[in-house]
């Protein structure tokens, strides 16, 4: 009655309505499974007031393969190129925690120069992928020039990669027990010579170009901020818990392959927001060209992997002169090695944070089990929280400071 | 330790610590290549973990892994990663549960445990009392089974395509255009879990002739020799059955060799390889049967 009264009055007009008179509605959108902002298959369920998120939730798994099922089907070594197949942007840091893995199993000594190798090419592939995350990062926001120069720089890691093991993306090069090929001296000149020069102009006239522009500040600080004490207890690994001004590096802290006799700084943020997990990528990419240049000067001579034929497969050439040699060979490469019974949990930093292998064997060639601990679970799952409150634009460079691939994710 | 795996710090005295700490709930406990692992009592995981992140200083929880042990009473093993920030620490604890018996959450100590529950049950079918949102994650919407269990097949029982006529993806049963291949590399003198054919008739110890075993094989042998009783039945070749010949070769063996190529040539037809036989579509050997 009231309302017809108040009608009849013209206090309220249908036309022009002032404010509580329209009931607005929450609505719900999709955002992906294919969206060029998602960084690959993800689909969120975004429940908007307006343009404020509410409320979100992610659907992963449209990636999943079963990798962890497909392992425990192979031997140890056919396992290995499934790593590469997780984190594509950063295939041979996926390598690094599961050929620890076996040899922490194994108890393998694996020899200085092989140690140095891998290393060094860890952090060529953090540059790499730091390269497609910061470039794509902030496309996000809408810049263009940048992400075109970063790419320049990791197609250079692309053949880097390529001059070491044959392979652009999927190398499968490190191995249980070393690396596959020794690097040839010219691409260790090459590299030092690319980590003097080309690294630092173009990723600093990039950066120049970003680092102070007042759009990329305006779309970055102050979003998402996340305390240090959330980012621990939703379980925070790499530059988003760095980004919230935690200096934690398992390079630093618990180091694995010769990372402890590297001299390197763990760049951490002040403020927990999407700019300072940003400049913490920025930071390391410089932090990991100085630990390059380490281990090029440092670099001994010497066996690329380990000795041991029981694990190691001997090289071609000796295979034709040795009927020994003949006989490991094949014998690793039909039925492999024996890992002894044992759990092991073996973490490394990969560039988007900490990626473990939960190994369990049991005696035989094949793992028992191998869990994966993706990197991007964790954080992934922070999404909700981080993005409530926040314009539904944020929502795509919030994704972007995650840094999240989904052959990782889903795995 | 030689090989280059990360180190943390120094395990000494935590898993005397913790096991004291911990009391009557620690079932097991074992420290093996450098990791303490605790198997706790399932129903008092919160309380453990509780104890764990708030006087051990064990803050991040940074994995729970399922196993599947299916020879076990309770098969399923969870595994909880956990890992200290202030210590430079890691640790495992275990405990292990059924098909029906659910698991306390731990949702409530660390918000990330959600979707790591949800995987566990996802891939397994473990349950957890008290996660709100227990919905499946990796796997298909509508999915069955879970795949991670050791008696699901690595082929799975669906796959999917896009029908044409019905204009929508469809799933059907999986049909494998080959068997499914696995390949035993064992050495047959270590872990060969089947019969050779012809070994069953000469049964013997499974494993390489060590030398203890041939040792105890020579003993047994010379005790054998003292009390060798003559055989039950004396061998003899009085018919055919017992020499192992076969039966006599059929007549037209008997021809000279010139008659039959005279036969062939007259019948050139009869040299043509025969048709081939459009090959016959291989079906897995054994079905898997639908789970529910």
């Amino acid at each position: 009655m009231a309302d017809l009264l108040e009608e009849m009055a013209h206090e309220r007009d249908a036309s022009d309505p002032t404010i509580g008179d329209t009931e607005i509605q929450n609505y719900t959108i999709n955002f992906g499974p294919q969206h060029p902002a998602a960084h690959g298959v993800l689909r969120m369920v975004m429940e908007l007031d307006g343009e404020i998120v509410e409320r979100i939730d992610c659907h992963v798994g449209l990636l999943h393969r079963g990798t962890e099922k497909l392992i425990e089907y192979k031997t140890y070594l056919q396992a290995l190129p499934y790593f590469d197949r997780l984190d594509y942007c950063s295939p041979l840091c996926m390598e690094h925690s599961y050929v620890l893995a076996i040899e922490k199993l194994l108890d393998l000594e694996v020899p200085l120069r092989a140690q140095y190798l891998r290393v060094l090419f860890a952090e060529l592939t953090r540059i790499s992928n730091h390269m497609l995350n910061i470039g794509s990062h902030v496309m996000d926001v809408g810049a263009m020039t940048p992400n075109l120069w970063v790419f320049e720089l990791r197609e250079d890691c692309m053949n880097f990669f390529e001059r070491v093991s044959g392979a652009r993306m999927h190398s499968a090069w490190f191995r249980p027990g070393g690396v596959h090929q020794d690097a040839p001296l010219k691409l260790l000149a090459d590299i030092g010579d690319w980590v003097d020069t080309r690294l630092p102009k173009l990723f600093g006239d990039a950066m120049s170009l970003v680092i102070d522009n007042r759009i990329f500040k305006q779309r970055n600080v102050d979003i998402a901020v996340v305390s240090k004490d959330d980012a621990v207890r939703w379980g925070f690994s790499g530059p988003m818990l760095r980004g919230s001004g935690i200096a934690w590096d398992l390079r630093k802290s618990q180091p694995y392959d010769v990372y402890d006799r590297m001299d390197f700084e763990v760049p951490v943020g002040t403020r927990g927001d999407c700019y300072d997990r940003f400049m913490v990528r920025v930071q390391e990419v410089y932090q990991s060209a100085k630990i390059i240049k380490q281990c090029l000067a440092e670099m001994p001579e010497g066996p690329i992997a380990s000795l041991d034929r029981k694990v190691v497969p001997p090289k071609r050439a000796e295979m034709k002169q040795s009927m020994e040699a003949l006989i490991h060979h094949f014998k690793l490469y039909t039925e492999g090695f024996h890992v002894p019974a044992g759990e092991v949990y073996v973490a490394t930093e990969s560039p988007k944070g900490e990626f473990g292998v939960y190994l369990v064997a049991d005696g035989s060639n094949k793992p028992y089990r191998c869990k994966i601990r993706p990197t991007a679970f964790s954080h992934l799952q922070a999404m909700d929280f981080m993005t409530r409150g926040h314009m539904l634009a944020d929502a795509t460079a919030i994704l972007g400071a995650i840094d999240v691939v989904f052959g990782e994710c889903d795995r | 330790m030689a090989s280059p795996a990360p180190k943390f710090a120094s395990n000494d005295g935590i898993l005397d610590t913790l096991v004291g700490a911990l009391g009557d709930a620690v079932l097991s406990s074992k420290e093996a290549v450098g990791e303490i692992a605790l198997t706790v009592e399932r129903d008092s995981l919160v309380a453990t973990l509780t104890t764990l992140r708030d006087d051990h200083d064990y803050q991040q929880l940074m994995e729970i892994a399922g196993v599947d042990y299916p020879s076990r009473p309770e098969r399923f093993e969870v595994v909880y990663c956990l890992l200290s920030l202030t210590r430079n620490h890691r640790i495992r604890i275990q405990v292990t549960t059924d098909e029906d018996m659910p698991v306390p959450s731990v949702t409530g100590l660390w918000p990330n445990a959600g979707w790591l529950e949800r995987e566990v049950f996802d891939m397994y079918g473990v349950l957890f009392a008290g996660n709100t949102d227990l919905r499946r994650i990796l796997t298909d919407y509508g999915f069955k089974g879970h795949p991670q269990r050791k008696d699901f097949p690595l082929t799975g029982y669906v796959e999917l395509r896009y029908s044409e006529t019905e204009k929508r993806v469809a799933y059907q049963p999986v049909e494998l255009a080959q068997d499914f291949r696995t390949f035993d590399f064992q050495s047959p003198w270590e872990g060969a879990q089947y019969v050779l054919p012809g070994d069953e008739k000469a049964p013997q110890e499974p494993g390489a002739p060590s030398e203890i075993k041939s040792k105890e094989a020579a003993d047994a042998k010379a005790s054998e020799s003292e009390a060798k009783a003559p055989p039950a039945t004396p061998k003899t070749t009085d018919n055919a059955s017992q020499t192992g010949a076969g039966k006599a070769t059929d007549e037209k063996a008997a021809e000279p060799v010139d008659e039959v190529d005279k036969a062939l040539k007259s019948e050139p037809a009869a040299k043509k390889p025969a048709p081939k036989k459009p090959a016959a579509r291989r079906k897995p050997a054994a079905k898997p049967k639908k789970e529910g």
